[in-house]
């Protein structure tokens, strides 16, 4: 890493942040689903939904903001993927800046674009009428977690940009990603479900990661649900990140 | 035409390059003096791109000794990025972005002071001074390429790399390219060319390199390359006008007095 790092590194973001200003509708997209799901959800299925909350909004928060990161990082990808394509990578790289910033450049923009869609769908779901009486450290730690899970599934999107041999196959490898909080105890208790499915919603990474934001959300002791939610969160990121620096060399070698 | 070398810009020795079983690059040796354009000549798929990359730092070399600007390509990569520009087969150029946010981008990762007023100039120099809010969307070929090489001007880097720098180019805009790069050389860059055109290096170049099944058969001047074949014969034969000097002549006489 050289001198010019942190320069280097906030041209790059500058310029994919104009990427996304300039295309509003990938934001548009990226929130979207999410608050039809929401929509859905709420003034659809949640009066047949037994959650034990009196407020089902409440309850379906967390898992909605997940789902709108798992698709907002596949832009990562898709963007990644076409500045290989169009030669402007390699124009960066073979030029005198610190070469990480042009990977950089793109999981900041991600944190970025994912940070405005989760508050437009924080926003709208006030109107539906979510409520937290969560303080300020409640909501930092809530803030925390989501910035920890972006990151890591950010990292997984720069593998699939960097490996992708097209455009649709950039983008394709979201879609598990999407459909994961569908077996959680996103939507509906985990205690619901027939043996098997429950024993994979309870033990896979969206369950403990909805059951500490809800925690958070309503004051409830977060228990050692926290510790699990950041394990997934920092072990996903480890490995996708060491991954996605071999995809990395590959590409330049 | 012939520059003078004083010193070596780049020289390579032994580079041997392979992709699993096929070798592309079977020992090549070039040597190109400071300030001169040198051409390498080739069909499709002879190697052209592969000797850029690997000089560009883009790609490792499996063998030999490869300097640009008296740097080793494989241990001062950093030196050689300093000194050099590449422009490569495709306009590298930031489609979402307008022309002079392009510059500007370039102008701030190579750290030029004002790049606001870099940015201004090199659009004035390559005629992209209406464009210049636009979009890279909505330009044409020649405008890309051209916005393409005012991209690897700024900074002033001793040594171009241009990959097939006139490919997919009109005739109008080929001949703004071949310009460019004069003027270039006429500046004291070395140039660096890969053309599969034999009147572009013809017309540019002051060293001419012919790249075939990974070895170079033949280098030197035009003058050298000629002595090659028998001696001219004289002989009259009558010269139809090329269709190109019709397109121009019918598209633009203005365009006649650059060539």
């Amino acid at each position: 890493m050289n001198t010019h790092f942190f320069s280097d590194t906030s041209v790059m973001l500058g310029r994919s942040l104009r990427h996304v200003t300039r295309s509003m509708d990938t934001i548009i997209t990226v929130t979207i689903m999410p608050i039809a799901f929401m929509l859905l959800f709420v003034y659809v299925f949640g009066g047949a939904i037994q959650a034990g909350t009196d407020n089902y909004v409440n309850y379906l928060v967390p898992g909605i903001l997940l789902i709108a990161i798992a698709s907002g990082i596949s832009y990562t990808a898709f963007r990644l993927f076409t500045d290989l394509q169009s030669g402007i990578f390699e124009r960066f790289h073979s030029m005198p800046i610190a070469r990480s910033s042009v990977l950089w450049g793109h999981v900041l923009t991600s944190l970025v674009s994912n940070a405005i869609s989760v508050v437009v769908i924080v926003l709208v779901a006030l109107l539906m009428g979510f409520r937290s009486s969560a303080g300020v450290l409640a909501w930092l730690a809530v803030a925390g977690i989501l910035v920890l899970f972006t990151l890591a599934l950010t990292w997984i999107a720069v593998i699939a940009g960097l490996s992708a041999k097209s455009t649709d196959g950039a983008g394709a490898f979201s879609y598990p990603l999407i459909f994961l909080p569908f077996v959680s105890s996103a939507f509906v208790p985990t205690a619901s479900m027939p043996g098997p499915v429950r024993a994979f919603a309870e033990n896979q990474p969206v369950t403990s990661i909805v059951n500490t934001i809800r925690a958070l959300f309503e004051q409830q002791p977060v228990g050692g649900e926290i510790w699990i939610a950041l394990a997934w969160c920092v072990g996903i990121l480890l490995i996708a990140c060491a991954l996605a620096m071999v995809a990395y060399r590959r590409k330049i070698a | 035409m012939n520059r003078t070398a004083a010193r070596s810009a780049i020289t390579v020795a032994g580079l041997r390059k392979s992709f699993g079983d096929q070798v592309v690059l079977d020992g090549i040796d070039l040597d190109i003096g400071e300030g001169s354009i040198f051409a390498l000549l080739g069909p499709n798929g002879a190697g052209k791109t592969t000797i850029v990359r690997i000089l560009t730092t883009l790609l490792k070399p499996d063998d030999g000794t490869t300097r640009v600007n008296g740097f080793d390509v494989l241990s001062q990569p950093a030196r050689v990025r300093e000194s050099i520009s590449l422009t490569g087969q495709f306009a590298a150029v930031d489609e979402i972005l307008t022309g002079r946010e392009n510059l500007i981008m370039i102008a701030e990762l190579r750290h030029v002071k004002s790049a606001g007023k870099v940015a201004d100039d090199l659009l004035g120099r390559f005629g992209l001074a209406d464009a210049a809010r636009r979009r890279v969307s909505t330009y044409s070929g020649g405008m890309r390429r051209r916005l393409d090489i005012a991209m690897s001007l700024i900074g002033n880097p001793r040594i171009i790399f241009l990959d097939e720098p006139t490919a997919g180019l009109d005739p109008e805009a080929r001949i703004e390219v071949w310009k460019v790069i004069q003027n270039l050389a006429d500046s004291g860059t070395t140039v660096f060319l890969t053309t599969q055109h034999l009147d572009e290096a013809e017309k540019l170049a002051d060293r001419i390199a012919i790249l075939h099944e990974g070895t170079v058969i033949v280098s030197g001047t035009l003058e050298e390359l000629r002595k090659l074949l028998p001696p001219a014969k004289v002989e009259y034969v009558e010269r139809q006008p090329t269709l190109e000097e019709i397109f121009l002549a019918i598209v633009g006489s203005d365009q006649k007095e650059q060539r």
